[in-house]
C-alpha cells in the first residue's frame, strides 16, 4: 500500500502568529518559531516531517499563508 | 421630434428621465414630490425602456441605491423634499467623495423639522454650502418653470458625468406642483452595459478580464493621500465654477436697481421689474440658474452700474450672503423675503425694494 | 543548522492541494492575528474563483473591520456607508441582473445601523448573497457593545457585561430574516476548525450558486471571534466562542430552498 506523505509551505512573512493551524493539526506537525519576522509575529514552523498533505492548517489559516503539497510515495 | 404637454413640474420631470435614457429611480414618498415615483410608476419605465424603478424603504435606503448604481456607471436618479433631502446627506458625501454622477431632486417645502407642505426656499444654504460632512461641492440648478424641470434632468445627467459629480436640482413646492406647456425632448435610448463599460472604465461593472479590479470608495486613511484627493475636488469644483456657470437677466442694460432672485421667486421678481417700471423705477432682474457655481461675476459687473440690490428668496435671507460676498460692498445688498410656505407677491416685491434699497 | 522538515521533493504542481486562491490580491489583511474575517474572505474568494466569477462579481464593503476588504478581494468592489451594503447591492443587482452580487457586513453594520436595510432588501427577495460576520462586538472601533452582543458579556461599553435589563436583548438577525418570504437560503456556520470551514465553503458555494436561480436573498451568517475585542488569545477565543456564542447562535441551516428547516 501506497504511503501518503506531505509537505507545508509557510509564508513567514505574512503569518501572524495566531496559533490556529497548531490546533488544527492532526500530526502535530507546526510550532511557533522563536525567532520573529519583520512585523514582530512569532510564525508557524514545522516542528516534525509527519505532514500528510491533509491541508487542514491551510484550511484554517485566516491569512492564507499556507501551501500544502500531498504524494504517494 | 419634441412634444408638446401640459404637465405639472413633478410630472415633467419624471417624464423628462425617462427620455433622458436614465437607467434608474430609486425614491420614497413625501410631500410636495410624491408625483415624481407616482408618474414613474404608472409610465411602467420598466417596459418603456427597461428603466428600474424602485421605491425604497426610507430616503436613506433610496439614495444609497443611487450610490451603488452610480458606481456601476448606470445614470441614476433619486428625488425627496427638504426632510427627505436631509436623510439623503450622508449618501450625497459619500456619491460626492467618491466622484460619482447622480441626480437628486429637492422640491423644497418650508422648514425647519417637519415645517409644512407649502414651497420654500430655505434649503439654499444645505445645497450650496456642503449639506452633509466634508468639503464638496453639488453642482446646484435651480429650475423656474416646468420647461426647466424637464430640461434639468438631461442637463444634470450631461454635468454629472462630465465632472463624476452629483448634480442637485433644487426646486420648490411652486415648480413641482405647478401645470405649465411642456416641450418634451424625444425618447434617448438607455446605453447599453457594454456602452456603459467604455464610456466608465472606473464604474464597478465586474473586474475586467485584462485589467485592475476597479474600487468605489470615499475612505483614505492616509491623510496625506486624502489632502491630494482634496486638491483634486477643488480643482474640479474650481474648473465648474470656471465652465458652468448659468444665469439669465432682465432688464439689466438700464436698470438703476437689481433684483436677484432664483426659482420661483425670479418669476414673482419678474412681473415685479415690470409694476416697477410702470411706477419709474428703472429695475432689472438676475436669475442665477446655477445656484452652485454662483454668477457671482455677473452681480459684481451690474454692481458697478446699480445703486442697490434686493436678494428675494423664499427663506429668511440665505442666497443673500453670496449676493453680498458678489458685491464685496460696492453698492447696498438687501434681502427680502417670505417663508413658512409663504409666498411673496410682486407688489411686496416691489414695496420691499422702495422701502429698503430706494428709500432705505 | 536547524532541521527544517521541508520535502522539495513533492513540491511539484501535480502535487500540489492547497494554495491561495488567485482572487485574493497579495495584500497583507488587516485583520488581527487568527480572526476569522480572514478565513471568510478567503471562502468567499475561493468560491469565485472556482466558480469562474471573478469578472462578473461586484461585492459590497461595509462599515467595520472589514472597510478595507476591496484592498482584499480582486474583484471590483464597492464602499458603503455604514449599514447601507444591502441598498447598494440591490440597485446593482437590479441594474446588472446577470452579475453575481454580495455584500459582506459586520454585526453592528447588519443588525443595529443597517436593521432597516438588511430586512427589507430581505423582504424584497433582492436576489443577492448576504455574507454577515457576528462576533457580538465592534471590533473596529474598540470593543463596544454590539446588537448580538451577549447577555452578560463584557464590552468596553458594557464594562460589568451586558445587562439586559438597560441595554436590551442580543438581536438574532438570521432567525429574522429567514421568517421573511424573500430569502431562499439562511444558514449559520463557523469558520474556526477545519470541518467548520469546509461548511462553511459549501453554505457560501451554495449562495452563490443561488444567484443563477433568481428567487431571493441567500444569507449566510458566520458566527466568528474577535481576539482583541475579547480579550483573548486566537485559540483561546474559538473555544469561548464554542462555549459562549454558539448555544446562543446555534450552527445549520435555518432555511434551504425557500423553506424552513428548523
Amino acid at each position: 500500500m501506497a504511503k501518503i506523505t506531505g509537505d507545508i509551505v509557510i509564508d513567514i512573512e505574512k503569518c501572524k502568529g495566531c496559533e490556529v493551524c497548531n490546533t488544527a493539526c492532526p500530526q502535530e506537525v507546526i510550532g511557533m518559531s522563536k525567532e520573529v519576522n519583520s512585523k514582530g509575529y512569532n510564525y508557524a514552523i514545522k516542528v516534525n516531517g509527519n505532514c500528510v498533505g491533509c491541508a487542514n492548517c491551510a484550511v484554517v489559516c485566516p491569512d492564507g499563508v499556507i501551501t500544502v503539497y500531498r504524494a504517494k510515495v | 421630434m419634441k412634444e408638446l404637454k401640459l404637465m405639472k413640474g413633478n410630472e415633467a420631470f419624471a417624464e423628462a428621465v425617462i427620455r433622458a435614457g436614465v437607467d434608474g429611480y430609486f425614491g420614497y414618498p413625501i410631500t410636495p414630490q410624491s408625483e415624481v415615483l407616482e408618474y414613474l410608476m404608472a409610465q411602467k419605465p420598466y417596459e418603456r425602456t427597461g428603466m428600474v424603478v424602485l421605491q425604497a424603504e426610507s430616503e436613506v435606503a433610496a439614495i444609497n441605491m443611487v450610490y451603488g448604481g452610480a458606481a456601476c456607471g448606470k445614470k441614476v436618479v433619486t428625488s425627496s423634499s427638504s426632510p427627505g433631502i436631509s436623510l439623503k446627506q450622508e449618501g450625497i458625501s459619500y456619491i460626492a467623495g467618491a466622484e460619482l454622477p447622480a441626480l437628486i431632486l429637492n422640491v423644497v417645502r418650508g422648514g425647519p423639522g417637519l415645517g409644512t407642505i407649502q414651497p420654500s426656499q430655505s434649503d439654499y444654504f444645505q445645497s450650496t454650502k456642503g449639506g452633509g460632512h466634508g468639503d464638496y461641492k453639488l453642482i446646484v440648478l435651480a429650475p423656474a418653470s416646468v420647461q426647466e424641470m424637464a430640461d434639468f434632468a438631461g442637463l444634470g445627467f450631461e454635468l454629472a458625468f462630465k465632472y463624476r459629480n452629483p448634480v442637485l436640482i433644487l426646486s420648490d413646492g411652486v415648480i413641482g406642483q405647478m401645470m405649465e406647456k411642456v416641450e418634451l425632448n424625444p425618447q434617448i435610448s438607455r446605453r447599453t452595459d457594454e456602452e456603459v463599460a467604455t464610456e466608465c472604465p472606473w464604474a464597478t461593472t465586474g473586474r475586467p478580464k485584462n485589467g485592475p479590479r476597479r474600487i468605489i470608495t470615499s475612505l483614505e486613511l492616509d491623510s496625506a493621500k486624502q489632502e491630494l484627493h482634496n486638491i483634486k475636488l477643488q480643482a474640479k469644483y474650481k474648473q465648474m465654477q470656471d465652465n458652468e456657470v448659468r444665469f439669465e437677466t432682465f432688464d439689466t442694460e438700464d436698470a438703476d436697481y437689481l433684483l436677484v432672485a432664483y426659482g420661483s421667486s425670479a418669476r414673482i421678481c419678474q412681473k415685479a421689474v415690470q409694476t416697477a417700471r410702470k411706477k419709474g423705477i428703472k429695475v432689472g432682474l438676475l436669475r442665477p440658474i446655477t445656484l452652485f457655481p454662483y454668477p457671482s461675476e455677473a452681480i459684481s459687473k451690474l454692481a458697478s452700474q446699480v445703486k442697490g440690490i434686493l436678494s428675494v428668496e423664499m427663506s429668511a435671507g440665505q442666497m443673500v450672503e453670496d449676493v453680498r460676498l458678489a458685491v464685496n460692498g460696492k453698492v447696498k445688498v438687501e434681502h427680502f423675503g417670505r417663508y413658512g410656505g409663504i409666498v411673496p407677491t410682486p407688489d411686496e416685491v416691489v414695496k420691499a425694494l422702495e422701502t429698503k434699497i430706494i428709500g432705505g | 543548522m536547524t532541521e527544517t522538515f521541508d520535502k522539495p521533493e513533492i513540491r511539484t504542481p501535480e502535487n500540489l492541494v492547497y494554495s491561495k486562491t488567485k482572487v485574493l490580491t497579495d495584500n497583507v489583511m488587516s485583520y488581527c492575528p487568527g480572526c476569522g474575517h480572514g478565513t471568510a474572505h478567503r471562502l468567499i474568494a475561493e468560491v469565485i474563483d472556482e466558480m469562474g466569477i471573478q469578472n462578473n462579481t461586484i461585492g459590497v464593503a461595509p462599515v467595520g473591520c472589514s472597510v478595507l476588504a476591496y484592498n482584499f478581494f480582486d474583484i471590483d468592489m464597492q464602499q458603503a456607508a455604514h449599514g447601507r451594503a444591502p441598498a447598494l447591492a440591490t440597485a446593482i443587482k437590479r441594474l446588472y441582473p446577470g452579475k453575481f452580487v454580495f455584500t459582506y457586513q459586520g454585526d453592528g453594520d447588519l443588525a443595529a445601523i443597517g436593521t432597516a436595510e438588511t430586512i427589507h432588501a430581505c423582504n424584497r427577495g433582492e436576489n443577492i448573497v448576504i455574507i454577515f460576520i457576528n462576533n457580538g462586538i465592534y471590533g473596529m472601533t474598540g470593543g463596544q457593545m454590539a446588537p448580538t452582543t451577549l447577555p452578560g458579556m463584557p464590552t468596553s461599553t458594557s464594562p460589568y457585561g451586558r445587562d439586559t435589563q438597560i441595554m436590551g436583548n442580543p438581536l438574532k438577525m438570521t432567525e429574522i430574516v429567514a421568517t421573511l418570504p424573500g430569502t431562499y437560503m439562511v444558514t449559520r456556520q463557523a469558520v474556526h476548525t477545519p470541518a467548520a470551514v469546509r461548511k462553511a465553503k459549501k453554505a457560501i458555494r451554495m449562495a452563490f450558486e443561488n444567484q443563477k436561480l433568481n428567487k431571493g436573498v441567500s444569507f449566510v451568517e458566520i458566527v466568528s471571534n474577535c481576539n482583541s475585542g475579547w480579550k483573548l488569545s486566537p485559540v483561546k477565543a474559538n473555544e469561548w466562542m464554542v462555549n459562549n456564542m454558539f448555544p446562543f447562535y446555534e450552527l445549520g441551516d435555518i432555511k434551504m430552498n425557500g423553506e424552513l428547516v428548523k
